[in-house]
């Protein structure tokens, strides 16, 4: 399955199906408690995660927080 | 009018047809407000103190602190120990004597923010926590005062200007902070110090294009940045009907502090 994930075009091997939630932890995603997801131009609730199906030639874009010198996460992002 | 001195100050500036001497005028008469003279705040306020921008706010409650040196360009190290605003409000002064720089040294808050900000045609948010991003937001959505959101976080960082009311706002794309408790000290976050050069001088430009009413806004998209990979991304954002504050059913009606979210970056450890 073809989808964009972040700008980039990935290719996720199509043996389950996969919802937002499953993917995150699957691309073992930064943030992964607090990011939003954009799912083809619209925010995601976050309740949505885990019933929302991932499917081909979806655009997925990863926002993550951002606070400054003085940010909480200290991993780099993935 | 402009002066002869102003004309050959700016020439560079009214050179531009979207700027002219109609467009500098604009620059002279505009205020705009700084939230934090740090990373962030500092090359916004050295970047709009030269472009003429004829009233500058800028507040911060904390002092110059050597770690302060690595990124904060407009601190010098005989500023050490002397208030941010100050420090700042000397060097704006030396760029420009036709900027009038109004200081705030505190931090802002539920109860002081509104007045703060009131006065203002734009707005920068260069603070480094989250709570006050989240109030300084909430304060320019609930004021209808368009603002330019920035954060940064070890070499990466992302911007969004914000038209209350127009344009999606932080919380219609976070809509609550992250967890305090999930929040370490400083010092464990790190920051490359020339990162928010690049962050703060996008949102000055933000601002001086607001003034002007020229170009494209970073209103209804986010700009990220990665200095590893040196690639700049911007993604539409649209409006969220659930945002918490400015949605379809806001649940946010009016301004109040995370405590427990502000934390003590910068300040000496008692």
């Amino acid at each position: 399955m073809n989808i964009s994930i972040n700008g980039k075009e990935t290719i996720l091997a199509e043996y389950c199906a996969r919802t937002v939630d499953s993917l995150l932890e699957e691309l073992d995603v930064s943030q992964r408690l607090y990011v939003t997801v954009e799912l083809n131009g619209e925010i995601l609730d976050r309740p949505a995660y885990e019933t929302t199906p991932v499917k081909e030639g979806d655009v997925i874009e990863f926002l993550y927080f951002m606070g400054g010198g003085n940010a909480p996460f200290a991993q780099s992002l993935r | 009018m402009l002066t002869e001195s102003q004309i050959e100050r700016y020439s560079r500036h009214i050179i531009l047809k979207e700027v002219g001497g109609k467009g500098q005028q604009k620059l002279l008469d505009g205020k705009v407000l700084i939230i934090g003279a740090g990373g962030l705040g500092a090359p916004v306020a050295l970047y709009l103190a030269a472009a003429g921008v004829g009233t500058i706010g800028i507040a911060d409650a904390d002092d110059v602190d050597l770690s302060n040196l690595q990124r904060q360009v407009i601190h010098f190290t005989a500023d050490i120990g002397k208030p941010k605003v100050e420090s700042a409000r000397e060097k704006i002064e030396a760029i420009n004597p036709d900027v009038k720089v109004i200081t705030y040294k505190e931090w802002v808050t539920a109860a002081n923010i509104s007045g703060i900000i009131a006065d203002y045609d734009f707005v920068i948010d260069g603070t480094d926590n989250f709570a006050a991003k989240f109030l300084i937001n909430d304060a320019c959505v609930l004021a209808g005062k368009p603002y330019s959101h920035g954060g940064i976080l070890q070499f990466v960082g992302q911007t969004i200007t914000v038209l209350p009311g127009h344009s999606p706002c932080y919380r219609c794309l976070f809509p609550q902070p992250p967890p305090k408790d999930a929040i370490p000290t400083c010092s464990q976050a790190g920051v490359i110090g020339v990162l928010p050069g690049v962050i703060g001088s996008i949102q000055a430009t933000e601002a001086i294009k607001f003034l002007l009413g020229k170009g494209r806004l970073l209103a209804g998209r986010i700009l990220m940045y990665d200095a590893l990979e040196m690639r700049f991304r911007d993604v539409e954002i649209k409006r969220n009907s659930n945002c918490p504050i400015c949605g379809e059913h806001p649940s946010i009606t009016e301004l109040k502090d995370e405590l427990d979210a502000m934390t003590v970056c910068g300040l000496k450890e008692s």
